[in-house]
């Protein structure tokens, strides 16, 4: 299986467009794919903003946007979530950090197939720039979910016409450019391990970025076809998601997109909206898995490493990772308890979904496991990974919750949903990218980032995500609806405005102290302490060589691994970590 | 001048029973072979590597085609909202395809399988061939084959215009795309089964263009080989397509 032999593919590229954009090297096309999600997430960010500002003052005129009209604010919606999930926690953790280091931690000198690698970076970057350009002809109002009939039918509503064409067109592209990602992460798996390099001696991120690239070829297939069927509907007349019989009439406000409202009947018959969501949510509920197991390998990483501990049940991690990734494929009709399904397929898919409690509480469990008597190091990654473990736990609790359809159905429509997802799935994502970036930062530019400024954004990201959307869980039973525009007219709501004021005013905080990362980030580039290969003192491959690791990884040599990926504290060990790549010895016997 | 007469005992890659394989040998099938390169073992590695990638990547095209399935077998059966009388009723239409016509273009394809299973074991034959014939002064003599790669690329061209006849037949009967369901199902099949197989012309064109160029033919061989395995996933793709449209009407 193993491959050491192998000579590198490629050798160092000298000029700059070789070397830095058309770039062939896994460490390049891993930053590409960093910057590109860092770009994206700023974008996102100021969406959601936006949004948030006019939820509580929605007559406000702001200086750019003047005053919000109501599908403006859905387009802000659409456009965040598409933006969020696709192209930051779908391309940060996995497509970003796993370029970068997996075939480091495997021992490889680069992917299976690097040409195909950097295609697959250029075809997301196409897919961002298309997406981007839906916001100059008026961005689609159906949501990151897409339902049809509303996103089916050009007619629909405002962003419906051109918008929405691209926004499919983007996701599409964006399909194709993560099935080649996915195909080159399982090659590289299977077949580029380094002598020794079991599969039961590879660090956990390598198998989170192994599942998740497992998950997301079998999924944006499915993606892809559901975006098929839309595009065709949309532009060829058929009716795969169009009902018979739908007039759109009645709208007032006309953007200056120039959409006209229509009241003739559309033409199509016979499709099935419900048919979109089948397939959607098939690809959807994987993909929360693709957002988030990314970030359970590196905070498995992280505890180990700063707890100086074994990480807790390696077998047990590898299984509950296998089991959520396989779960995640037979859950999908929890999305749809809304969409009067049979109580017998409800209750199925809710055992099911109740059923991931069970591996997710392993993995949790055993990250407690990991910390519980370690001499743990708080460091700035440290306290991410236990942040991340942390938000797992708060956003995972309310999934039982809305698990069971006697409880979606009340909850469904209400910012209890809101602030679910964006506990577990987002901002736990993102504390797991945050963790991985303050870990391999000096791996990747030679420098520590600052330590001080470093735990300044750890506490108010904390606390300000918490304050966010804890709160949500409230105002989803109070009664307060998602994707409303405008609330404050209504009565029963109105007393929540104090709250939702505070949740804006917490927004604007939390979203300003993502500068001090910033700052921190492009500082400690240039001016950052020095740092050693091995800062962390950590275990596998990547800190066996250079910072940053040379062209082809580990500069001629071909590593050959002795030890399993979390032997800390090792009894009779000369220090109190033994590497991947240390011989093996009586004393430190391996695995 | 020395004349090797080609004795020499090539290990072909198993093929599995049945003509036309699904996805090729992930492990042990192409072991052998790949190193009968004698002093390269990198071609074996990469053809292996190369095989790997193909048999992981044909993994997202089955799961696209299982969504039309299941999209298809759902609709099939859902009974749609008549507008005109407010009723639920059953509104599938069955096709009635021009079977004669694409089962000429099903023979066309299987035939196209065959001399692309003849085309990548004469390559596979050079490949092996091409250490010995490197050696000055030692030539094999000509080997007198067909250009099975060529061969290929014309009868895949042909399957596609007998396709394109197909759905000019369909019209003729009435069933255009967007006619109805049953219709907008069979081209969807039909065509990207069509833009798939175009791919794999694109590919064995490439392979053809850079014999040309004189690349060694071990680099060339790993192209028409997984072209090759991706071929045969092609001609099973639509005898499954041509037997669901025509069952599961």
């Amino acid at each position: 299986m193993a491959s050491t032999e192998i000579v590198h593919a490629h050798a160092a590229p000298q000029g700059f467009i070789r070397k830095y954009i058309f770039s062939l090297d896994h460490k390049v096309i891993g930053l590409q794919y960093y910057f590109l999600a860092l770009i994206a997430v700023f974008v996102g960010m100021a969406l959601s903003l936006l949004m948030r500002i006019h939820m509580v003052w929605p007559t406000a005129n702001l200086p750019i946007f003047g005053h919000i009209q109501p599908e403006t604010y859905l387009m802000f919606l659409t456009m965040h979530g598409t933006i969020m999930v696709f192209f930051v926690l779908t391309t940060a953790p996995q497509s970003g950090f796993g370029n970068y280091f997996l075939p480091i931690q495997i021992g490889a000198p680069d992917m299976a197939f690097p040409t195909l690698n950097m295609l697959s970076f250029w075809t997301t970057f196409v897919a961002f720039v298309v997406l981007l350009a839906a916001f100059f002809v008026g961005a689609p109002i159906h949501g990151w979910t897409g339902y049809a009939p509303l996103s089916a039918v050009p007619s629909a509503g405002p962003g419906e016409g051109l918008g929405a064409d691209l926004w499919i067109t983007s996701i599409a592209i964006f399909c194709a450019a993560s099935l080649m990602g996915a195909l080159n992460f399982i090659t590289t798996v299977l077949d580029l391990r380094a002598k020794g390099m079991s599969m039961m001696r590879m660090p956990l991120t390598c198998w989170a970025w192994f599942i998740t690239a497992i998950l997301g070829l079998l999924a944006f297939g499915v993606l892809l076809a559901a975006g098929i069927l839309l595009l065709m509907d949309r532009n060829l007349g058929t009716s795969f998601f169009v009902p018979g019989g739908l007039v759109f009439t009645g709208q007032t406000a006309v953007p200056p997109g120039g959409f006209s409202p229509s009241t003739t009947p559309i033409k199509h018959s016979g499709g099935s909206p419900l048919l979109w969501q089948h397939l959607f949510w098939f690809f959807g509920h994987p993909e929360v898995y693709i957002a988030i197991l990314p970030g359970m390998g590196v905070a498995s990483q992280l505890l180990s490493t700063f707890s100086r501990k074994p990480i807790f049940g390696y077998k047990a991690m590898v299984y509950a990772m296998l089991a959520i990734g396989l779960l995640g494929f037979v859950v999908w009709g929890h999305h749809m308890f809304m969409s009067g399904m049979s109580p017998y397929s409800a209750f199925a898919f809710s055992i099911m979904t109740m059923a991931i409690g069970v591996p997710s509480a392993i993995k949790t469990f055993n990250w407690l496991g990991t910390i519980q008597h370690g001499r743990v190091r708080f460091t700035a990654p440290m306290l991410f990974a236990i942040g991340f473990v942390s938000l797992f736990v708060s956003g995972g609790l309310s999934g039982p919750f809305l698990a069971q359809p006697v409880l979606d159905i009340p909850l469904h429509d209400t910012a209890f949903v809101v602030g679910h997802f964006h506990l577990i799935m987002g901002v736990a994502a993102i504390f797991g990218i945050f963790a991985g970036t303050y870990y391999w930062f000096p791996k990747m530019f030679g420098r520590m980032m600052n330590e001080k400024l470093a735990r300044v954004h750890f506490f108010f990201t904390l606390v300000g995500t918490y304050a966010i959307f804890m709160p949500m869980h409230y105002l989803g039973m109070a009664g307060q609806t998602r994707r409303y525009s405008q609330f404050t007219e209504v009565g029963f709501l109105t007393r929540l405005i104090p709250l939702n004021k505070f949740l804006t005013y917490a927004a604007i905080v939390t979203i300003s102290a993502q500068l001090i990362f910033l700052f921190n980030f492009f500082w400690s580039m240039a001016k950052g302490k020095k740092a050693a290969d091995n800062p962390w003192e950590a275990t596998t491959l990547e800190w066996t060589t250079a910072t940053p690791p040379p062209h082809d990884n580990f500069g001629g040599r071909t590593p050959v691994v002795n030890h399993g990926p979390y032997e800390y504290s090792v009894p009779g060990a000369s220090r109190d970590y033994v590497m991947q790549t240390d011989p093996a010895t009586a004393a430190t016997p391996a695995h | 001048m020395a004349t090797l007469s080609p004795t020499l005992s090539v290990k072909y890659p198993q093929t599995r029973g049945g003509g036309g394989a699904g996805a090729p040998p992930i492990s042990g099938g192409g072991d052998g072979d790949g190193r009968t390169g004698g002093n390269s073992p990198d071609h074996g590695q990469r053809l292996r590597r190369a095989r790997l990638g193909l048999a992981v990547g044909i993994t997202p095209v089955i799961m696209l085609f299982v969504s039309f399935t299941s999209a298809y077998i759902v609709r099939q059966g859902l009974p749609t909202l008549d507008v005109r009388t407010n009723t639920y009723v059953h509104d599938w239409m069955p096709v009635n395809l021009p079977w004669v016509l694409l089962l000429v273009n099903t023979v066309i394809l299987l035939v196209s399988s065959l001399t692309m299973e003849l085309a990548r074991r004469q390559i596979t034959r050079q490949a092996a061939l091409a250490p010995v014939q490197s050696i000055p002064g030692v030539s094999l003599g000509e080997e007198r084959s067909l250009p099975w790669l060529g061969v290929t690329v014309v009868l895949g061209l042909g399957f596609l215009v007998g396709q394109w006849m197909a759905w000019g037949a369909l019209e003729s009967r009435g069933f255009y795309l967007a006619t109805s369901a049953s219709s907008s199902f069979v081209y969807l099949l039909t065509g990207m089964h069509a833009i798939h197989l175009a791919g794999g012309i694109l590919a064995l064109s490439y392979a053809a263009i850079t014999s040309l160029l004189r690349k060694p033919v071990e680099a060339r061989r790993i192209v028409v080989d997984i072209t090759a395995w991706y071929w045969h996933f092609m001609a099973l793709l639509w005898i499954y397509i041509f037997a669901l449209l025509e069952i599961a009407r």
